[in-house]
């Protein structure tokens, strides 16, 4: 579902991803976790072309798209639409009631109609545990609750790959439970999903593979239950160390 | 003076005047001031949103020409670009009648002023609704559109009424290019009757009217966009 060659992110002197590879198949749950300034956020933004990468290639979906050449603006609209995003901060439209910032993504940008796009919100609101909160505004409802609804406007895409970026962080502990409750469903439904957490128990119960990063490059990437027991390289053992 | 040696008589003179110049001076306001108030702040506002656009802009030609723009009106004073526009560009065979060339006038300052506004408010949009929007796949003008101008209109309230009552103000300048508006009626009257002191004052009250009242509007325009902030 996901192929990455060869990526490389550069911010002006500063090197972020030094050559990613990875493949990710249809269906998995992939959890990125490594040290604050590994570059795992960048990579999941690259996906999304939040950061225009400096050069490799990735492919989605069958889609390729090289940046080592220019990347058309139309080519680049495309290959968006294979992937959405949950945002650290949900990142919601606060002039716009729940149900219009799950409604606008299909409506604005896939022409869907009026009608369609509220019967889709409505049953994805339903699914997220939102059905009685639809004409909300973002800031009455709870972070939980603000982040589910984040999931329900990305869900409305359709997209092929679900990209969470830290998605429990800007949470109070006691809120976590019911977003990566709604996560754990959607892997259950087999949604491709990629990860950034430092949720270690959902990394353990819900990813089939982990991938430890570090200064811009994969570490180590294996079972949730090799990596935690026995990682293979020195510094994920010092990175997990540091989390217990 | 009208306070001192006080006199039945003059006073009722006085209350004559004030009565009988009114309503050529709400003339003067109704058919004047507020139009030009109220064209040249929808016609300054597109200007100043197209200047703001330019600012923030990445193609460099564009800021400079916003940036020489906004630089030239805010740095001459607007009695000074009057007198360019009307008696100059006269001077010189380029004859524009008072009102449009208050118009113009008033309009370019607007613009100059309400554009700093409109691009702080933009700017204090959060980077992450920009984001939100390109992830689902909006173009820039979509994003423009749908999600960061509604958010900085509501920023923007406060400043721009700020704005909009200092025009109400403003255009009694347009009274030195010969646009019969609220303040000229004033003076007319008083250079017939020589009760200066009286006409200005009245004139002054009705602009406070004026503006009290916009103030009103203001708060109106706050609570309807305040509904999606917390407080």
């Amino acid at each position: 579902m996901i192929s990455i060659n060869g990526l490389h992110k550069q911010f002006g002197e500063l090197e972020v991803l030094k050559g990613i590879d990875l493949q990710v198949n249809k269906g998995q749950v992939i959890v990125v976790i490594g040290p604050s300034g590994s570059g795992k956020t960048t990579l999941l933004r690259c996906l999304n072309i939040l950061e225009t990468p400096t050069s490799g290639s990735i492919t989605i979906d069958n889609q390729t798209t090289d940046f080592s050449k220019s990347v058309h603006k139309k080519e680049i609209d495309l290959f968006r639409r294979k992937s959405a995003m949950v945002f650290q901060h949900y990142n919601l439209f606060p002039h716009m009631t729940v149900i219009q910032n799950v409604m606008e993504g299909p409506m604005i940008v896939k022409k869907v109609s009026k009608d369609e796009a509220r019967k889709k919100a409505e049953q994805l609101l339903n699914k997220v545990g939102l059905g009685d909160k639809v004409d909300f505004y973002p800031h009455q409802l709870s972070g939980g609750q603000q982040q589910r609804v984040g999931i329900a406007r990305a869900l409305a895409l359709e997209p092929k790959v679900m990209l969470f970026d830290e998605p429990t962080s800007a949470l109070d502990p006691e809120l976590v439970g019911e977003v990566l409750q709604v996560m754990k469903d959607l892997a259950g439904e087999g949604i491709t999903m990629v990860v950034v957490t430092h949720e270690m128990r959902f990394a353990k119960d819900v990813a089939d593979e982990v991938i430890f990063m570090d200064q811009g490059k994969v570490i180590e990437r294996s079972k949730p239950i090799d990596m935690f027991t026995h990682p293979k390289e020195e510094r994920t053992r010092q990175f997990l160390n540091l989390l217990q | 003076m009208f306070w001192n040696n006080f006199d039945p008589e003059k006073m009722e003179r006085y209350l004559d005047i004030a009565q009988s110049s009114l309503l050529p001076l709400l003339e003067g306001a109704v058919v004047y001031t507020l139009p030009l108030t109220l064209i040249t702040f929808v016609l300054g506002l597109a200007l100043a949103i197209l200047t703001a656009l330019a600012r923030i802009s990445t193609i460099k030609p564009l800021q400079w020409i916003a940036r020489f723009y906004v630089s030239a009106i805010r740095g001459t004073p607007l009695l000074v670009q009057l007198f360019i526009l009307f008696y100059g560009l006269g001077s010189v065979g380029i004859v524009i009648d008072p009102f449009p060339a208050a118009v113009i006038g008033f309009s370019l300052n607007v613009g100059a002023y309400a554009s700093e506004v409109i691009r702080a408010a933009i700017l204090s949009i959060p980077k992450g609704q920009w984001e939100a929007a390109q992830m689902i796949g909006m173009s820039y003008s979509q994003t423009l559109r749908r999600v960061i101008l509604p958010q900085a209109t509501r920023v923007s309230i406060p400043p721009l009424s700020n704005t909009f009552i200092g025009l109400v103000k403003d255009t009694s300048l347009a009274s030195a290019i010969l646009v019969t508006e609220m303040f000229r009626r004033a003076q007319e009257i008083a250079a017939f009757n020589y009760e200066v002191l009286l006409l200005y004052t009245e004139v002054a009250i009705l602009y406070w009217i004026i503006c009290f009242l916009l103030s009103l509007v203001q708060g109106r325009l706050e609570r309807r966009f305040d509904r999606y902030v917390s407080r």
